[in-house]
This record gives C-alpha cells, sequence and structure tokens, in this order.
C-alpha cells in the first residue's frame, strides 16, 4: 500500500504507473490545515476520472472529530472510493460512527454496503482495543499500525530493530486474523537504508502481516521479492489445488499430494502461496484457472 | 455571485495555479492561460476552466491560470478550490 499525498497532483496521476497493489491517497498527516479544503477536491476528482485499473484505492480521511472528517467521507464515497481508512483508531464505536457516516451518503447515492473500512491503530489504547476495532464492521477489511503516533504515545522512539513495536505487532496481526480480516505493517521512512527496510520486511512477513505500508515507488521491489513465495512453493501448492479440485470433481473428500494427506490447513496455506505469487506478478490468474 | 480574490493550486509539475478576482461588469469570464501546451490544448483549458466556474454559479470573473501540464480533473478540482475560497460556496454538504 504506497501512501500518495492528497495534495500533490502530479504524483496521485503516476502512482499507479509503479504497480503498488493498493494506493493511499491521504488527506490527513501530509496535507495542511489551509489545503484540507482542495486536497479533498483534487482527491475526488482523481478517483472520480483517472483510470486506475486493478488497483484498490484507499483514502485516509481526517478523523470525524475534525472540521474536516465528515466531508473527506462525502467527497470519497460519491468518487467511488474503495476503502475508507480511519486514522487514529481507538475504539469499535469511533468505527460506528465512520459506518454510520458512509451509510448516510451511501444511501443518497442508491450503493448501501459499497465502501469497506481500514482502521489505522496508533496509540497503547488502540492496541489494547484492536480485536473490537476489528470485529466492529462487517465494512473492516483490514487494520493497519500506524508506528510514528503510536512510539510518541508510548513515550519512545523508532529504532532500527523495531523493539518498541512488537507488541503491537503481535496484537494486531492476532487481532485481524481472529476477526478473519488483512492486517498491515507501518511504513519505514529512511529511503537511504533499504537494508534495514528490507529486514523489517522480512519480519513483519514472519509475523503474519498481509503487506507493508510504504512511501515510494522504490520501496515496492523490496516487499514484492520478500512476499513472493518460492518456486518450490508454487509448484507444490499448485499441486495441492489441482488434487484438490480432482478430488471435488470425484466427490472425494480426502486426498493425497506425493504420497502425503493433504488437510484443510494446508489447502488454506497453498491457497494463500497461490495469490502471492499472482499478487507478486510471478503467476497470472489463468493459470490456476 | 460576490467574487473576492483567491489562489489555488502549485507551480509544480503536474498542477496549476488558478487565481480568481472580480469581473469587469459585464465582462464574462476572462481567462488568462498560461501553458507549455496552450498552442496544442489552449483552448480545451479554456473551456474546462469556463464550464467548470459556470456550473458554479460564477459567470462574471477574472481568471489567471499557470498551468504546469495538469490532467482535466486537476484543472477541475483547483479551479473548483479556487472558486469556492473566492465566494464561501459550500460544494460539500
Amino acid at each position: 500500500m504506497m501512501f500518495v499525498p492528497g495534495n500533490n497532483p502530479g504524483m496521485m496521476a503516476d502512482a499507479h504507473i509503479y504497480g503498488p497493489d493498493s494506493i493511499m491517497l491521504d488527506l490527513e498527516d501530509s496535507v495542511t490545515m489551509a489545503e484540507k479544503d482542495a486536497a479533498r477536491l483534487l482527491v475526488y476528482n482523481a478517483l472520480k476520472s483517472i483510470d486506475y485499473g486493478d488497483t484498490e484505492m484507499v483514502v485516509r480521511i481526517n478523523p470525524l472529530n475534525t472540521p474536516y472528517g465528515k466531508k473527506d467521507v462525502e467527497a470519497v464515497v460519491k468518487a467511488g472510493v474503495d476503502v475508507i481508512r480511519m486514522p487514529k483508531t481507538e475504539t469499535a464505536d469511533e468505527v460506528r460512527e465512520l459506518e454510520a457516516e458512509i451509510v448516510k451518503v451511501e444511501t443518497e447515492l442508491g450503493c448501501v454496503g459499497r465502501t469497506q473500512i481500514m482502521a489505522a491503530i496508533e496509540s497503547a489504547l488502540g492496541v489494547v482495543n484492536a480485536y473490537e476495532i476489528a470485529t466492529a464492521s462487517k465494512r473492516m477489511m483490514g487494520i493497519a499500525l500506524g508506528a510514528e503516533d503510536y512510539s510518541a504515545n508510548l513515550k519512545t522512539q523508532r529504532t532500527p530493530d523495531g523493539k518498541e513495536l512488537e507488541l503491537a505487532r503481535e496484537t494486531i496481526v492476532v487481532a485481524a486474523r481472529a476477526a478473519g480480516i488483512c492486517c498491515f505493517d507501518t511504513v519505514y521512512s529512511n529511503l537511504d537504508d533499504m537494508e534495514t527496510f528490507r529486514k523489517e520486511v522480512e519480519l513483519i512477513k514472519t509475523l503474519g502481516f498481509d503487506g507493508k505500508s510504504i512511501i515510494n515507488p522504490r520501496q515496492i521491489e523490496v516487499v514484492n521479492e520478500v512476499f513472493a513465495p518460492t518456486a518450490k512453493a508454487i509448484e507444490k501448492s499448485l499441486k495441492i489445488i489441482a488434487a484438490i479440485k480432482e478430488a471435488q470433481a470425484k466427490g472425494s473428500g480426502v486426498i493425497a499430494v506425493n504420497g502425503k494427506m493433504v488437510d484443510r490447513p494446508v489447502v488454506i496455506r497453498a491457497e494463500r502461496t497461490i495469490a502471492l505469487a499472482i499478487a507478486s506478478g510471478i503467476l497470472n490468474k489463468e493459470d490456476v484457472q | 455571485m460576490e467574487v473576492k480574490n483567491a489562489v489555488a493550486g502549485t507551480l509544480e509539475s503536474g498542477d496549476i495555479m488558478v487565481q480568481i478576482g472580480p469581473g469587469k461588469a459585464g465582462a464574462g469570464l476572462v481567462v488568462d492561460l498560461e501553458s507549455s501546451v496552450a498552442a496544442q490544448f489552449g483552448k480545451q483549458i479554456r473551456a474546462l476552466i469556463t464550464d467548470t466556474l459556470k456550473d458554479l454559479g460564477i459567470d462574471n470573473a477574472e481568471v489567471k491560470a499557470t498551468d504546469k501540464g495538469a490532467l482535466d480533473c486537476t484543472i477541475r478540482a483547483r479551479v473548483t478550490a479556487a472558486a469556492v475560497r473566492a465566494t464561501g460556496k459550500d460544494v460539500w454538504k
């Protein structure tokens, strides 16, 4: 998920060329108070006009308790955004408040249920309430860690090894998995240190995150490389999926691949491997039809 | 509709800076466009600016637009932002 400032039309027009899985146009921290109105109009018009193809479009709105939040919701829902990212989410009630605002606009448009929600967790209270936040709405597609605000809230600072983020990362992954939704890690801001960035991506992949937030197209390649499954894993997964399809066609419930019984968790891992291979550009969707 | 002096946009690549102010009585919409692609697209850019302003109910104003290769959606957004700032009109609820 690539962050793009909502008041920079050049970057907004070019962002999808680099092939991120999703683009998050930002109306919050990257936009000054004086430019909130203009950025909202830019984002609205860009979403209405630019063909972003298959790229998932996310907009980070301003909090609803500011003078900008409700207008942001109206603008981006009218523009047909895929996902609204809530900043600084601390309670399930805040999610329900956002959902009510979305429903108001969708009802007017006749498209109730179209817009999904992603909650950014950026404080100790947000981490403590992670599962309640993750399950507060059927529209919730994922929760994400916002590490800068979180570190400040903890009265500490970001470190290269991310020690200060351990509990938050693990809590967010567990909450997301328990809720059956996605989870996304925070940004890494030092573009001159790609080695530490790669280590961080490897760490969050091991923890179970679905993806990494990025601030520059240069970071896309590293994330895709780390998340891409190996050729051996893909080959094995394709065999498992093929065997499952064959078993289903024959009406058989139990299958074996290479002499080993394949049970449900193995199939789930195989499906995830194939999905990652497609997302990484190693396989085409047609290859697994 | 009363139009005050206002500006929106920047001079960065891919953007357009739109300055708007009160027009002379009966002069309609007067657009002064500066763009490196004025020869090819000047007519369309001017039309987009005037159409956007008319849609907002503004039919008498002076506009100075400095284009840096903005897409149509950016021009529409910047003209709307300048117009909203110049008139106080709220395009949202």
